[in-house]
């Protein structure tokens, strides 16, 4: 099976927010959640780049380790998802996300949390592929129809990638190795505990 | 003539180029690889490198969400103890707390009132104080089984009752926590408010620990006002601990907009300082029912045995004693008959 992961190739990033835009519309991602988002590094300063982020799919996830009913699960693609009929949102995996992925509707009393929603590489939830009982709780599972995310497959100038790891990783070292630089696979590292030497 | 003046102006304008063109290299000649449009860009590791335990990688994004803008936070120091450390601390705390205490309680037995039961009774505390400490110590336990179901309820309730069903509860638990919280906010205030008076420390209360508070051996009664040392502690660790647990609930209830680190430091301080009070109730509890004759009336009804204050609080009851206008000691002086 394969390893799915993202890597967003900032030297190529043009925070166009297309991705941003895209996701949320594929998805109906409720109001003010965003499941990806592009932060602009070095802001106007010489050596700016973007970076576009979402839930990395970390291996040995700590959302999953922390959170206090079990409801994450990983896919046979390495997805990480979770059961919005088991999260209780108490925050926690907020708390311990690296990339800031966990987002919770404000929907109960003082602005506590609602159930919690994230990045599901269109791969859906527990619930059967294609349902719609799926499709109102996760949106859009694009991996059942052998589509990959729809954020990469529309990135303008291929910066997002999506795919298999080590074939994405492989994309990247060429391009890098053709062009001469490249500012690094972000959040590999600390997703993966592994990343591309260039 | 043309001819001429034509030659002369090619040759000056050939000069003309030529002197600029070796002054300043025409924009064919910037061909890339001479500029390095890398020279100055940013690597991902270069910025992990450079950032602090317990920094994060930041810049701008453009959604109103501020959270959005943090990039990559990189440290799992919160993970490896809100999953290992903390349960273990708390088991230690909580699980050595009642070790202790079914060792005292062998090895001492109840605490009896050595003068044994009079007749007579004194008012330790009226309906206010007992209202505070009921609302106090009932939305502490709540607050205590709901918490400690977010550590310890997937390992230990979860098999038991089905991932479903455990979610239902915890779900529950939470709502519960989330508004029984503001229940003990007040309950804390309140303590602090009706007893702080009696609750400043002085040389009574080393002296009251210089003799291990009577705790050790029997008949042994060192003097006490209304509060002694042992329960000063109590209440302070009530009142500070309670502020502290507050403070850093508020920040878990309310989302904001505050970094992650924060939440991470308040989630860290409400967990830990949770079992740490746990504990020390666990040792006010006991030594409030089972393990002293007479105690829990204090709390109870609110009247106590008046050999028991005498005892137990022997500087309080003279003052009562000494105490003008409606005396709060009730009862026969002697046995009827």
């Amino acid at each position: 099976m394969a390893r799915m992961k993202f890597l967003c190739d900032a030297d190529r990033c043009i925070e166009c927010n297309a991705c941003v835009t895209a996701c949320k519309n594929e998805h109906e991602v409720p109001w003010g959640i965003n499941r990806r988002r592009v932060v602009t590094i070095n802001d106007g300063k010489p050596g700016e780049r973007s970076v576009s982020m979402a839930c990395m799919h970390c291996t040995d996830a700590p959302c999953a380790s922390v959170c206090p009913v079990n409801c994450f699960y990983t896919t046979a693609d390495a997805v990480v998802l979770h059961s919005k009929d088991l999260c209780i949102g108490c925050g926690y995996c907020f708390y311990a996300c690296p990339f800031g992925a966990p987002q919770y509707p404000k929907t109960a009393n003082f602005g506590s949390r609602g159930k919690m929603d994230k990045c599901t590489y269109c791969a859906g939830g527990p619930e059967v592929d294609g349902s719609q009982a799926e499709l109102d709780k996760y949106g859009r599972n694009r991996l059942a129809e052998g589509k990959l995310p729809l954020c990469a497959e529309m990135c303008s100038t291929k910066a997002l990638l999506a795919g298999d790891g080590d074939i994405i990783a492989q994309i990247y070292s060429q391009r890098v190795a053709k062009r001469g630089y490249g500012s690094g696979a972000w959040g590999w590292k600390v997703a993966y505990k592994e990343t591309i030497s260039l | 003539m043309a001819s001429t003046f034509s030659k002369v102006l090619l040759a000056g304008l050939t000069a003309f180029f030529l002197s600029v063109s070796l002054l300043a290299p025409p924009a064919a000649a910037q061909a890339p690889a001479s500029v390095n449009p890398t020279a100055q860009s940013v690597k991902e590791q270069q910025l992990l490198d450079a950032l602090k335990p317990g920094q994060a990688l930041s810049g701008r994004a453009s959604i109103p969400n501020k959270n959005a803008a943090t990039l990559i936070q990189p440290g799992r120091d919160w993970r490896a103890y809100n999953q290992e450390t903390l349960p273990r601390l708390a088991a230690i705390a909580v699980l050595g707390a009642l070790a202790a205490l079914v060792l005292f309680y062998l090895l001492r037995g109840k605490i009896m009132i050595d003068a044994g039961r009079s007749t007579m009774r004194i008012l330790r505390f009226g309906a206010i104080d007992r209202f505070v400490h009921w609302l106090t110590a009932t939305s502490f336990l709540t607050l205590a089984l709901t918490g400690a179901n977010v550590t310890f309820g997937k390992t230990l309730l979860a098999p038991i009752m089905g991932a479903e069903a455990f979610a239902a509860w915890a779900g529950f638990a939470k709502l519960i926590h989330n508004y029984v919280g503001f229940a003990f906010m007040a309950g804390v205030a309140l303590t602090f408010l009706i007893w702080v008076k009696d609750n400043i420390p002085n040389m009574i209360d080393v002296k009251w620990f210089a003799a291990g508070g009577g705790l050790l051996s029997k008949g042994s009664h060192p003097p006490a006002k209304r509060f002694n040392g042992g329960q000063k502690i109590v209440f302070w660790s009530v009142v500070l601990g309670g502020a502290f647990m507050s403070i850093s609930g508020w920040h878990l209830l309310f989302p904001t907009n505050e970094g992650l680190a924060e939440v991470q430091w308040h989630a860290t301080i409400h967990g830990t300082l949770a079992f740490v009070m746990l504990a020390l109730i666990l040792a006010h509890i006991y030594i409030g029912s089972v393990g002293m004759e007479g105690a829990f009336d204090a709390m109870g009804s609110g009247e106590v045995d008046l050999n028991w204050a005498k005892e137990h609080h022997s500087l309080w009851v003279k003052e009562e004693q000494a105490r003008k206008g409606t005396s709060r000691i009730s009862g026969a002086a002697q046995p009827a008959e």
